[in-house]
């Protein structure tokens, strides 16, 4: 016990912090990612964040609250995502990549022009990795009410969502507006990502938005069951790195902590590869187009439940 | 200043001929993936002592590797793809900052990584990144055919058993060799900008391969080298001009298209 947990680990402010925040945003990440693993929107979770280091790096332009920076801009590119159509499958890899390079580009400048102002270096560091231990206790109830409001939005949109996700036209034939649904989704999605930025950094915020879910969605059918194995499997991720990153402070070189990020990424990985590993075997016997159907055939369940026909899963 | 003009236009070409590739066959997040993943691959050689490149290229190649081996093949394969990339995006960026933490000399050397400099490239860069360059333009010449083929045509092509699986790989290694030679140039990040941009540009004015090729490179020049002109005028970092200017010619070519007559318009699926 004491190899792990080193001395002072809980009596530490930051540590503290970090655990809830860690909390909030394992949770909401491996809720909202179950939907975006789903909806096949992986590239599109990934440039929300990308473009949200945008955001970030302006607000610290402008020394505001890095929170706000990743929030607007978060927000900013749903609605333009929205506004391209990224349920059109036709081109939008393409319009999304352009519209992430000139943001990307636009962070380059901002994260320039703010090291000329304040002469601080490491903030390109902090926008893109994260630094979990820092954030500031003000901004806790912002982080935690984000994260709660964001999940609230997913809970209360959960079978729509879930519908829309396997087949806009059936749900639009229900009377469903796909495109409210689409938008309300995104927004959450936004939030969640600005709340890993701060977390585990920007560009790796993917890592739990995309890696919990998909382990999740790998090992079981049901969508509830994959939500809940998500969101736990995240908090693993998290709080276990965090513990591993304070007590790499023991670790060489000496006196210089590894970052939580790292450790909170590789332990997302090594979730979703041991998925890999035990299902095979427990999944052989069974039909060998399994595999082919993946999400689909559970969305084809969450439409049954739905009482919805015709979307069963057939191989190609 | 020369060194980086030359490595810089190397580049551009390369980055015009894969992102040709990289925008027909919908791996657009791949051609993001790749580069970002290679930033850690440069940070690892740097806080070892050794040239840059050897990282980039060991670690361009494991990400190519590794997105193909855990890929999916068959129905519902571009979702599965693209979680596999970010996955695999995300645990290099992991190594990434951990590398780069432990090396001392961190902001300086990553933000030059991830954002490019002008002034980045030395004497010793500019053979490995001329061999290099090379090679990922004989790559792509010498399977031509058979990558247009699977490209276009993932169908036809099985039937004629061209096997799209392998092309897949096949293609994924060269954008992992051409990605190394570009990060010091243009950085991580940017790299992506660059394959991306001016090939949506050419491929939105004409439909026919060689020329959208040509005009591909064309453009990744005239962006590379306005970018190079700008950042050294302005002092400002060399990635905000190479990401606005390609998304300048995307918009361009976007308008373009909406102004031309309609038999220029791509041909059916071809765009993932």
């Amino acid at each position: 016990m004491h190899y792990l947990f080193e001395p002072g680990l809980f009596s530490s402010g930051p540590v503290r912090t970090a655990l809830l925040v860690g909390a909030v945003v394992a949770v909401t990440s491996g809720v909202i990612g179950v939907f975006t693993v789903l909806r096949g929107q992986s590239f599109a979770g990934h440039s929300l964040a990308d473009v949200a280091t945008t955001g970030g790096s302006g607000a610290f332009l402008v020394g505001l609250n890095q929170f706000w920076g990743f929030l607007a801009a978060g927000i900013a590119a749903a609605a333009l995502m929205e506004a391209i159509g990224v349920q059109r499958r036709r081109g939008r890899d393409v319009a999304t990549g352009v519209v992430l390079g000139a943001a990307l580009g636009a962070a380059a400048l901002f994260l320039y022009l703010g090291s000329l102002q304040t002469a601080t270096t490491g903030a390109s560091f902090t926008v893109l990795f994260g630094s979990i231990f820092v954030i500031s206790p003000d901004t806790v109830p912002a982080l935690v009410a984000s994260g709660v409001i964001a999940l609230f939005v997913v809970a209360a949109l959960a079978r729509v969502l879930l519908l829309t996700s396997v087949s806009p036209d059936l749900a639009r034939a229900r009377g469903v507006n796909v495109r409210l649904v689409g938008i309300a989704y995104l927004a959450a999605l936004a939030v969640s990502v600005s709340l890993a930025a701060v977390a585990i950094g920007a560009v790796l915020s993917t890592a739990l938005l995309i890696g919990p879910s998909a382990t999740a969605l790998r090992v079981t059918k049901s969508p509830a069951r994959a939500m809940a194995v998500s969101a736990l499997t995240g908090l693993a991720a998290t709080w276990l790195g965090i513990v591993l990153a304070y007590d790499s402070y023991y670790w060489p070189p000496h006196g210089h902590g590894w970052p939580v990020s790292f450790f909170v990424v590789a332990l997302v990985l090594v979730g979703y590869l041991l998925s890999y590993v035990r299902p095979r075997a427990q999944r052989a016997p069974r039909s060998p187009h399994e595999d082919e159907c993946g999400p689909e055939a559970i969305v084809a369940t969450a439409a049954t439940a739905a009482g919805t026909e015709g979307a069963t899963c057939s191989p190609a | 200043m020369l060194n980086t003009w030359i490595a810089a236009s190397i580049v551009a070409v390369i980055a015009g001929i894969t992102g040709f590739f990289a925008v027909l066959r919908g791996q657009t997040f791949t051609a993001h993936a790749i580069p970002n993943g290679a930033f850690a691959g440069a940070a690892g050689a740097s806080l070892l002592g050794i040239n840059v490149i050897w990282g980039l290229v060991v670690f361009a190649l494991c990400g190519a590797l590794g997105i193909g081996a855990l890929g999916a093949e068959g129905r519902g394969r571009k979702a599965r793809n693209d979680v596999v990339t970010a996955l695999a995006l995300v645990l290099m960026l992991g190594l990434g900052a951990l590398f780069v933490s432990i090396s001392s000399q961190y902001a300086e050397e990553t933000y030059s990584l991830l954002f490019g400099e002008v002034f980045g490239v030395s004497r010793g860069e500019v053979l490995p990144i001329l061999g290099l360059g090379v090679a990922a333009a004989v790559a792509i010449g010498v399977a031509f055919r058979p990558l247009m083929l699977t490209s276009a045509l993932p169908e036809v092509a099985e039937a004629r058993g061209v096997s799209t699986r392998r092309m897949d790989l096949y293609f994924l290694i060269v954008m992992a060799l051409a990605t190394s030679m570009t990060v010091p140039v243009v950085g991580a990040l940017l790299m992506f900008s660059l394959m991306i941009g001016p090939a949506a540009a050419a491929r939105s004015v004409t439909a026919r391969p060689g020329a959208a090729m040509a005009l591909s490179v064309v453009i990744a020049l005239a962006t590379v080298w306005l970018s190079i002109a700008l950042s050294y005028q302005t002092n400002w970092p060399l990635g905000f001009f190479v990401g606005t200017i390609g998304a300048a010619f995307y918009l361009i070519g976007l308008a373009a298209r909406a102004v031309a007559p309609r038999r220029a318009v791509a041909p059916r699926g071809a765009v993932g």
